[in-house]
């Protein structure tokens, strides 16, 4: 795992230059999706296909070899990276080639068959202008579309001046664009064997898709006489047909365009003739067409992931980039830190577990932070934090128990018995916390001592320059059973969950909505209850939370079955319910308690909508406010119930659209990720200091954000249900 | 309902791919008047219609030799389909080098028939799944000029033609 000072290293050195061009490529994305007709039902298809292909692969594969083999190709089924090598070497060998020029391939990375086949004393020549930069640099990619993301034009200037020492220095993007398009031209003619990935190839007519901006590809193809395509076993699909959602989406998810310059659609071998290019005699069409192809799918892992219930997801993806440029860590370190041995961002996670195994993983899994916000971006609907929860439990699982008394006593079960120290502190927080309100304020006053906070830091990995929640004595379930409810007459019936925060800490967001709620004729309970099982989830302890969930469903289920709906203040308890729980609760415990459960401002939104009155709350004309939504609210499609609930009050409202606050739960507590924290905060702190912002008071909907916002700004943010409370 | 043209030619100027139009008698003046020398281009039987379309009253060589290919600026050939919504030239992988002379070249002027635009992307793909089915083939769905980011700003030409133009041919009153 990469440790507080190489992730700071990484920020100063590569960051500025990431950052531009993920949320560059970030914005693309919305601005070129809002542009389809139809996006869903095109993600929909898209994800169909891809779950078909997968459950049929085996025939699939058969069907394409055939076809591929009546075309006049050959293809080879590797079972690793050294046999696919054995093989490609030996086709190089074949034809006697000195020189071989690639487009650019991640399976190629995956396999490093450039050391390979140099280690042979071939010549091998990248003609992406982004992975030649790598290969003259000696550099890895830092994402799997755009792999130079990380270099800024002054830094490929020197790099080029320095190595190639042109008689004009060279210095805009253009000059050595042309530069680099010029040297690999040479290069690219005179290669024998042209080496490509494929986005897809399709079973029918051994047809395959290559998605391709510079041109490269489609050179490294036509100027050479012997193709070899590598890719995973896992980019087959049925017909050319099926290519068409993914032509459409695949730019558009990746780097925001609406479609590469060349969507390459080769059956090989290709018509093109193969031509001497130094002949000036000879005109083009008399050169023959003679050309070998050679399809060689690697396996190196995909079949069994195919076999594992959890990681046969991520075979769906098509390498597009979107779960990286929406990703909030990503963006501020990129695939150097967030990224294993070929693949990086959010689903690097699966592909790396399966493919180089969990100790690969592990190195980086933990910059997922669950925040969702690439669940919606990902064309094929991948559901790429649970890949990570399930692999970071797996993780957990692999090590030694750390057997300290101190987590022992917070871990009530045995279930999770592997996840390390933090992690268990983290995530058996519901045990902390209770304690904490239970000896309030004296466990306020110990846990702000300097002592305790190195202890902390020491033992748990908590950073001492964050501030430490501070607890309530009074909890809100406490207040609530000690008051009657003011509603005589109601005209609904609820019961408010008391997260773990709003009960032992913000209490008083609590209070705000239960006297909304009942203004708007609701009659309020607030029982006891469990915590959600969001913190042990998000540490990757699938059993605890899992326990979690059956426990609350246990406890609100007789309040739904007695007509009460479930209202929740906290967006990522509330995500809990009405997402997470799918995986961990059997279907119709799932249904009940996901069909009944509201965040708290789609409640009032809805109570609104039919027939309450906006009278009966407090409002305003025209106050200004600036409103900070939550991640996983945003992916819910929950964001927009707060900001019309608060105009209807009112209120001028602002909101932010930055994709996460940084905090992420307890991921901005933690030593190691502090400072990547705050990096992620910061983008948020320039939105909320721009001009006409800077003098709104702030409200936001997650405990994180409300943190990590109180140590972001001067102005003290809230929960906006506060603002309508009379 | 803008009509398959107008939406394709709005595609292309906003790819910034130069359009213009021309009845078919009038062809090879449209296509001197499209390219800068040295132009090497196909004979257009196949791609541009019934006729055969042999350019020899333009600038263009047909069918050059592969050093004159590299010391073209423009190469000329046709499109087999345009696709209206993305303002995509599909083109075709021909015996005749059709993916050279529009791929080693500065400048790449496609003809195509105005009846072979095709509305969408989804109509495209389905014209070409049946196509490949039939016969087999190739094709590139080519958008707009190459272009590259990798050097830190979007660059057009990376490996492939830095402009583009198209001349619509027009289907006959
Ligand atoms: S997981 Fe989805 S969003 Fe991420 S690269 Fe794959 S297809 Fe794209």
């Amino acid at each position: 795992m990469a440790t507080a000072d190489e992730l700071r290293e990484l920020m100063r050195t590569e960051g500025a230059a990431v950052a531009e061009n993920t949320q560059g490529f970030n914005t693309g994305r919305y601005d070129s999706v809002a542009d389809l007709e139809d996006y869903e039902a095109l993600k929909r298809a898209a994800r169909s296909i891809k779950e078909d292909a997968i459950e049929e692969l085996p025939d699939l594969l058969d069907q394409l070899t055939e076809t591929v083999e009546a075309n006049g190709g050959t293809v080879y089924i590797a079972d690793d990276a050294a046999d696919a090598n054995d093989y490609i070497r030996g086709v190089v060998d074949e034809r006697a080639a000195d020189r071989v020029v690639k487009s650019k391939s991640m399976t190629s990375e995956e396999i490093e068959v450039n050391d390979a086949l140099e280690a042979d004393g071939v010549d091998v020549v990248e003609t992406d202008l982004g992975e030649w930069v790598l290969q003259v640099a000696d550099e890895a990619p830092s994402h799997i579309v755009a792999p130079a993301i990380h270099k800024s034009r002054e830094s490929i200037a020197e790099l080029f001046n320095k190595q190639f020492d042109p008689d004009e220095p060279l210095e805009t993007a253009e000059e050595l664009t042309r530069f680099a398009r010029k040297k690999l031209g040479e290069q690219i003619i005179d290669a024998e064997v042209g080496i490509t990935g494929a986005n897809f190839v399709t079973a029918d007519t051994g047809t395959m898709a290559l998605v391709t901006s510079e041109g490269n590809a489609r050179k490294t193809v036509a100027a050479t006489d012997t193709h070899v395509a590598v890719a995973g076993v896992e980019k087959v699909i049925p017909t050319v047909g099926a290519l068409h959602p993914f032509i459409e989406l695949i730019g558009r998810s990746g780097t925001g365009q609406d479609i590469t310059s060349y969507v390459s659609l080769l059956t090989p071998p290709v018509d093109t003739p193969v031509v001497d290019f130094t002949d000036d005699e000879t005109p083009l069409s008399e050169f023959e067409s003679d050309r070998d192809f050679h399809l060689v799918l690697i396996d190196n892992g995909r079949l069994e992931m195919r076999d594992d219930e959890h990681l046969r997801e991520t075979l769906y993806c098509i390498r597009c980039s979107a779960c990286s440029n929406s990703c909030a860590n990503f963006q501020s370190v990129g695939g150097h830190a967030f990224g294993g041995e070929t693949y990086s961002g959010g689903i690097a996670t699966g592909w790396e577990a399966g493919i180089e195994g969990l100790d690969v993983a592990e190195e980086f899994n933990d910059l997922c932070t669950g925040c969702t916000r690439c669940v919606n971006a990902c064309p094929v609907g991948i559901d790429i934090p649970w890949i990570n929860t399930v692999v970071r439990d797996r993780i957990n699982r692999d090590k030694d128990a750390p057997g300290e008394w101190l987590v022992d006593g917070l871990t009530p079960d045995e279930a999770d018995d592997g996840a390390p120290l933090q992690k268990r502190f983290f995530g058996n927080f519901e045990t902390v916390a209770k304690l904490g309100s239970a000896t309030a304020p004296v466990s306020n006053w110990l846990a702000d001592t300097t002592v305790a906070r190195q202890a902390m830091d020491r033992i748990l990995g908590i950073d001492p320059r964050r501030d430490l929640p501070t607890f309530e004595r009074e909890t809100l379930v406490d207040w609530a059973a000690a008051r009657d409810s003011k509603v005589t007459d109601p005209e609904r019936r609820a019961v408010l969950y008391p997260d773990l925060y709003t009960n032992h800490v913000q209490v008083e967001r609590g209070k705000a909505a239960v006297k909304v709620l009942e203004s708007l004729g609701v009659d309020v309970v607030v029982p006891p209850a469990p915590s959600s099982g969001r913190a042990p989830l998000s540490q990757g302890m699938v059993a605890t939370a899992t326990d979690h969930a059956e426990r609350v469903t246990e406890t609100l289920e007789p309040h739904i079955e007695d007509g009460r709906d479930v209202v929740v203040i906290e967006p990522s308890d509330h995500a809990m319910f009405t997402r997470e729980y799918e995986r961990l609760l059997d279907e119709s415990a799932f249904t009940d308690i996901a069909e009944n459960s509201y965040e708290v401002f789609e409640y009032v939104f809805g109570l609104l909508d039919n027939g309450g009155s906006v009278d009966s709350l407090s409002t305003v004309t025209g106050a200004e406010i600036a409103y900070h939504s939550h991640c996983q609210q945003r992916t819910l499609g929950l964001e927009a119930h707060t900001v019309a609930v608060l105009e209807e009050c009112g209120y001028d409202v602002v909101t932010s659209d930055v994709e996460c606050c940084g905090m992420a739960g307890s991921f901005g507590y933690k030593s190691d990720y502090y400072e990547l924290s705050m990096d992620v905060g910061d983008r948020l702190r320039t939105q909320l200091r721009d001009d006409g912002v800077q003098d709104r008071p702030v409200v936001a909907s997650g405990t994180s954000c409300l943190e990590q916002i109180d140590a972001l700004l001067e102005r003290q943010p809230r929960h906006p249900i506060e603002l309508l409370a009379t | 309902m803008k009509s398959k043209r107008a939406s394709f030619e709005g595609a292309l100027e906003a790819l910034g791919v130069t359009v213009s139009s021309t009845a078919e008698s009038d062809l090879e003046a449209a296509v001197t008047e499209a390219v800068t020398e040295p132009a090497v281009g196909i004979a257009l039987g196949e791609t541009a219609g019934d006729e055969a379309f042999s350019l020899t009253e333009t600038p263009v060589t047909v069918d050059p030799t592969p050093v004159a290919l590299r010391e073209a600026t423009t190469g000329v050939t046709g499109a087999e389909l345009g696709i209206g919504d993305y303002g995509s030239l599909v083109l075709s992988m021909t015996e005749e080098a059709s993916e050279l002379l529009s791929l080693f070249v500065e400048r790449h002027v496609a003809i195509l028939h105005e009846e072979d635009i095709q509305p969408d992307m989804d109509a495209a793909v389905a014209e070409l799944d049946e196509r490949f089915n039939e016969t087999g083939g190739s094709a590139i769905i080519a958008t707009g000029p190459s272009a590259t980011a990798d050097m830190g700003a979007l660059v057009n030409g990376a490996h492939g033609a830095r402009e583009v133009h198209v001349i619509i041919v027009e289907e006959e009153a």
